[in-house]
C-alpha cells in the first residue's frame, strides 16, 4: 500500500484542437479527494474543453488520463459517469418532458424485481435528495418545463449528486441561483469535500472561489498557467495572470473627438427573459461602441433584440431621435432605421451556403435592383462586382456556392451582402471568430473606415484585445445588466476583465 | 398543484381527445337507428387495425420523426400472416407469432437505418416503407389465402363467440359480452406498452424525443432508445397486419390502402395528445385519437338524407374531410410555436 495515494482524476499532457484553433495545449491537470480545485480562465482559455474530456463528451488529440491511478479513455459520456466522474454543464442537461425524479434517475433508477422502473421507490429517493440538497419544496412529479431556471439548477445538483460520483465537476453551477440557494450549495459541496469527493469548480464570481476553493488553477489560451493554494495570490495578480498576454498594433487609429458625436442609435432600458435586464445604450454618428463581459451576460441577446429577431423585448429604441418599433430584420433593413446585423454565425445565420457567392452578397438588398417583379441581372451582377472589388473577397467563380470560399472570404460575403443595404447602424457579433490574421486586420480597417462614413457601429466581441483595439468606447455587461463604461485611455485590460468579473461590486458587497 | 389538477394537466391531450371520443361516438350512437351491441363490435372490428398501426406511428413521433412504413408494414404483416395462417390452429398460432416478429424485425431495421445511417427517419422510412410494400408485393401477387373461417369468426367477435366456436364454454353472463378486439388491445398494452413505459430504454425514448442532446449529455444510450422505439413500433404494426387478416380472413398487398392507413395513423398520433415535437403523449391517448378518426366515418353514415348536413356524407368528400381535420389536429398541435420568444429557433 502507497502512502499517497493516486489522485483521483490525473491528465497528462492533453491537447486538443478544433480545426485549426487549438483549445489547448500539452496541459497537465490534477484533482484530489477531499478537495474543491477552481479552475478561471478567459473565455476561450481552454476551461470547457478541459471538463468536456474529463466528462468524456470530447475525445482529446494526445496526452493520458487517469482515474485512481488507471489509465482511461472515455468514449461517452455514460463511460465516464461509469468511472465515477459526474458533471454538471452550464447548458443544464435536464429534459423538459419528463419529471423531476424521472431526470435525477434518468439513467439508473431503481427497479422492482421484475426489473421496471419502481416509481414509488424512485420518488421516495428523489424526495431524500432534493432534501438532502435542502429543496424540500420541490415536487418530484412536477414537470421540469414548469419550474424556473433556479429551482432547475436545484434538481440538476440533485441529480448530480444522487450519481455518487467520486468527481464532481460543477460548471457554472450557480449562474441562475438565487442568494439562498447559493448559499445551500456551498453547505453541500463542503459536506461533499468532507465525504473524501474532489471537486472541480468552475466559476466567473470571484466571491465564490474565495468562499470555497482549496486550490486554484488559471488557464490561459490553451495551457495551464500556474495552480496554487488559495490566498497565495491577490485577486489582482489572479487577474493579470489571465491577460498576461502581448497584442501586436493591428489596429487602425481611433480619431480623436472634442464633443460627443449626434446619436443614431438610442435604446433605453432594454429587457427580454432570460439576458436583458434594462439595458441602455447611445451609438453615435462615426462611433465604434464595443460590448465586452464574460459569454452568456446578455450580449448577443441585446444585438438580437436590437435586430428584432426576440419577441416580447421591453423598452424603447430610438433612431435618429425618432422611437421606432422593429418588429423582424425585415424592418430593421428598412431606410429609416437602416440596420444591419452581422450574426454570430455565418454558416447557419449568415448564408445560404449552397447558393452562389453572388446571389449571397445580393441576398439583402434585392428590392433595389429589380424592375417590377423581376430582379435586374445586370444592376444585381454590378453591385456583386463593386463588393467583390471593395471588400478584396478572394473568389474565382461568382457563380460557385459561396461555401467553397475560404471562412475569411465568406465572412466578407456575409459583411458585404449588409454593406450593399447601406446601413446607418451596424451591429456585428464576433465577427472574426475563427478567421485567419490577416482578414482580420482587413476587417478592422473597414469598420473604422464605415465609421469615418458615418456608420454607428456596435461591435460585440469575446476578444478583449479587439474591444482595446477598435473601439472608442466599450460597454462591459454583466447579467443582463451595463456594469461599466469604459472610454478613451480607460479602455484597459485590467479594466475590462474587472469589469466583467464585476470585481468592484462584489468586493462592495 | 395538488395530484389531480397536475393530472389534469400533464394530461390534457389524454383527457381532450376522450372527450371527443364520448361526444361524436355519442352522438352516433344516438343518431344510429338501431344501435346495440353488434353495431358496437363492428364499429371495433373497423377501428382495431388503425388503432395498432397509429400506435406504431405513436413511438416514431415519440422520439421526434414520423415513420411511414407503418402502413405498408401492416400490409407486409397481413399477406404474411395470409399465407402462413391458412389451415389448422398450430399454424394460425405460427402465423401471429412470425407476423408479430416479422414487425418487430422490420421496425428493428428500420431504427438501424435511421441511428446507423444518420438518415431522417421520414426520409429511411419513406425507402423501407416502398420495400416491405415490395415484399407484400412478391408474397401477394393477387389479393387472397384463406383463414380458418371458424378461427378469424372467434377472434373477431366476442367473448362468447368465442367459448361457443370452439365449445368452450357456452355464456360467460356479462362478461361474455366484451369484444375480442378490447381484449387484444388491453393485452398489448398491459402486457407490452406499460411495461416498456417502466424501463430505462422506455423512458430513454421520451427523454430523446425531448431533447436529445440533454439526454446525451446525461449519459443516457440515445441510439438503443431510438432503435427500441421503431422496433415496438414495428411490433404495433405487425400486431395491425395480425389483425386485418383474421378480419378479412385474406391478405391483400393494397398500396392506396398502406398509404391511407400511414395517413391516418398520424392525425391519429396527433389527435391523442402527442405532441409532433417527441417526448410527450403515449399510445393510449393514440387509442382515442383513432376512435376520434373513425367515429367521425361511423357518423357521416348515418346522417339522415334529406338533412341540412347529408352533403357531408358524401363518400366522394371522405377523404377532403380527413385531411381537413389531419390539418386541424396539426395545427393545434403546433400552437406552441405562438410561444416562442426568440424567432431564430423557429427554424432550427
Amino acid at each position: 500500500m502507497s502512502l499517497t495515494p493516486a489522485p483521483l482524476l490525473e491528465m497528462r499532457g492533453i491537447s486538443k484542437s478544433y480545426g485549426g484553433v487549438k483549445a489547448l495545449t500539452d496541459v497537465d491537470f490534477v484533482a484530489r479527494r477531499g478537495e474543491i480545485h477552481a479552475v478561471l480562465g478567459e473565455n476561450g482559455a481552454g476551461k470547457s474543453t478541459l471538463i468536456k474530456i474529463a466528462a468524456g463528451v470530447v475525445t482529446p488529440d494526445t496526452g493520458t488520463l487517469a482515474v485512481d491511478g488507471a489509465p482511461r479513455a472515455f468514449a461517452s459520456p455514460q463511460e465516464a459517469t461509469g468511472a465515477g466522474i459526474v458533471c454538471m454543464f452550464q447548458e443544464l442537461s435536464l429534459l423538459p418532458d419528463l419529471s423531476v425524479a424521472d431526470n435525477i434517475f434518468i439513467t439508473s433508477p431503481p427497479r422492482t424485481r421484475l426489473g421496471l422502473i419502481d416509481r414509488r421507490a424512485q420518488r421516495r429517493r428523489a424526495e431524500e435528495l432534493l432534501a438532502r440538497v435542502g429543496c424540500e419544496d420541490i415536487d418530484p412529479a412536477t414537470r421540469i418545463r414548469d419550474l424556473p431556471l433556479s429551482r432547475r439548477q436545484m434538481v440538476e445538483i440533485a441529480k448530480a449528486v444522487g450519481r455518487d460520483p467520486a468527481l464532481l465537476i460543477l460548471d457554472e453551477a450557480t449562474s441562475a441561483l438565487t442568494a439562498a440557494d447559493v448559499e445551500k450549495v456551498y453547505t453541500i459541496l463542503h459536506k461533499l469535500r468532507a465525504d473524501g469527493l474532489a471537486l472541480l469548480y468552475i466559476s466567473h464570481r470571484m466571491h465564490e472561489i474565495e468562499a470555497l476553493a482549496d486550490t486554484l488553477s488559471v488557464f490561459r489560451n490553451g495551457r495551464r498557467v500556474d495552480t496554487f493554494a488559495k490566498g497565495a495570490h491577490s485577486d489582482d495578480a489572479i487577474v493579470q495572470m489571465m491577460i498576461g498576454r502581448e497584442f501586436a498594433n493591428v489596429y487602425p487609429a481611433k480619431p480623436k473627438r472634442a464633443a460627443p458625436p449626434p446619436p443614431v442609435l438610442q435604446a433605453d432600458r432594454l429587457t427580454f427573459s432570460p439576458g436583458l435586464n434594462g439595458v441602455s445604450l447611445t451609438v453615435g454618428k462615426g462611433e465604434i461602441v464595443g460590448i465586452g463581459g464574460l459569454d452568456g451576460q446578455g450580449q448577443r441577446e441585446l444585438l438580437l433584440a436590437l435586430f428584432g429577431v426576440l419577441a416580447g423585448v421591453g423598452g424603447t429604441v430610438k433612431i435618429d431621435g425618432t422611437a421606432r418599433r422593429i418588429g423582424s430584420p425585415a424592418d430593421a433593413k428598412r431606410p429609416e432605421i437602416g440596420m444591419a446585423l452581422i450574426p454570430e454565425d455565418r454558416k447557419t445565420e449568415g448564408l445560404m451556403l449552397p447558393m452562389s457567392v453572388a446571389e449571397n452578397i445580393t441576398a439583402a438588398s434585392l428590392g433595389a435592383v429589380t424592375k417590377g417583379v423581376v430582379i435586374d441581372r445586370a444592376g444585381e451582377a454590378d453591385n456583386v462586382g463593386r463588393m467583390v472589388k471593395e471588400m478584396q473577397i478572394k473568389v474565382g467563380d461568382l457563380a460557385a456556392p459561396v461555401a467553397t470560399l475560404s471562412g475569411g472570404n465568406q465572412q466578407k460575403v456575409v459583411i458585404a451582402k449588409w454593406l450593399l443595404t447601406k446601413p446607418k447602424i451596424i451591429l456585428l457579433n464576433d465577427p472574426t471568430r475563427g478567421i485567419d490574421v490577416g482578414t482580420k486586420e482587413e476587417i478592422y480597417a473597414l469598420l473604422r473606415r464605415l465609421a469615418d462614413e458615418g456608420a454607428a457601429v456596435v461591435l460585440y466581441t469575446t476578444d478583449y484585445a479587439e474591444l482595446i483595439g477598435c473601439c472608442d468606447r466599450v460597454l462591459v455587461m454583466y447579467e443582463g445588466r451595463v456594469t461599466a463604461e469604459l472610454t478613451g485611455e480607460a479602455i484597459t485590460e485590467t479594466n475590462i476583465v474587472s469589469a466583467a468579473l464585476n470585481l468592484a461590486a462584489e468586493t462592495a458587497a | 398543484m395538488s395530484a389531480a389538477a397536475r393530472f389534469v394537466r400533464y394530461n390534457a391531450g389524454l383527457i381532450l381527445a376522450i372527450a371527443l371520443f364520448a361526444v361524436i361516438y355519442g352522438t352516433y350512437a344516438v343518431l344510429h337507428p338501431n344501435w346495440g351491441l353488434n353495431v358496437v363490435l363492428q364499429n371495433a372490428n373497423e377501428s382495431l387495425a388503425l388503432i395498432f398501426v397509429g400506435m406504431a406511428q405513436t413511438m416514431a413521433v415519440l422520439v421526434g420523426g414520423l415513420d411511414l412504413s407503418v402502413g405498408p408494414l401492416m400490409t407486409l404483416t397481413n399477406c404474411f400472416g395470409s399465407i402462413v395462417m391458412a389451415g389448422s390452429g398450430g399454424s394460425v398460432l405460427a402465423g401471429v407469432v412470425g407476423a408479430l416478429a416479422l414487425g418487430a424485425a422490420a421496425g428493428f431495421m428500420n431504427g438501424c437505418v435511421i441511428v446507423y445511417g444518420r438518415i431522417q427517419p421520414i426520409i429511411a422510412t419513406l425507402a423501407t416503407g416502398a420495400i416491405y410494400l415490395g415484399c407484400a408485393l412478391i408474397l401477394r401477387p393477387t389479393p387472397g389465402g384463406a383463414v380458418n373461417g371458424d378461427i378469424a369468426w372467434a377472434f373477431t367477435n366476442d367473448l362468447n363467440e368465442l367459448g361457443l366456436t370452439f365449445g368452450w364454454w357456452e355464456d360467460l353472463g356479462p362478461i361474455g359480452l366484451l369484444p375480442m378486439q378490447a381484449l387484444f388491445l388491453a393485452a398489448v398494452i398491459g402486457l407490452v406498452w406499460f411495461p416498456f413505459r417502466a424501463t430505462v430504454l422506455g423512458r430513454g425514448c421520451y427523454a430523446v424525443g425531448s431533447n436529445e442532446q440533454a439526454a446525451y449529455m446525461s449519459g443516457l444510450n440515445v441510439n438503443r432508445s431510438k432503435i427500441a422505439a421503431f422496433t415496438l413500433g414495428g411490433f404495433f404494426a405487425g400486431c395491425a397486419g395480425v389483425y386485418l387478416t383474421l378480419q378479412m380472413g385474406s391478405g391483400n398487398a393494397d398500396a392506396p390502402q398502406a398509404a391511407e392507413y400511414t395517413l391516418r395513423s398520424i392525425a391519429a398520433v396527433v389527435i391523442g395528445g402527442t405532441s409532433l415535437f417527441g417526448g410527450t403523449g403515449g399510445v393510449v391517448g393514440t387509442i382515442f385519437g383513432a376512435l376520434v378518426l373513425r367515429s367521425i366515418t361511423f357518423i357521416f353514415r348515418v346522417i339522415p338524407a334529406g338533412a341540412a348536413l347529408s352533403f357531408v356524407a358524401d363518400p366522394l368528400l371522405q377523404p377532403l374531410f380527413e385531411g381537413l381535420i389531419l390539418l386541424l389536429a396539426v395545427s393545434l398541435g403546433a400552437a406552441r410555436v405562438l410561444r416562442v420568444k426568440n424567432r431564430l429557433s423557429l427554424f432550427t
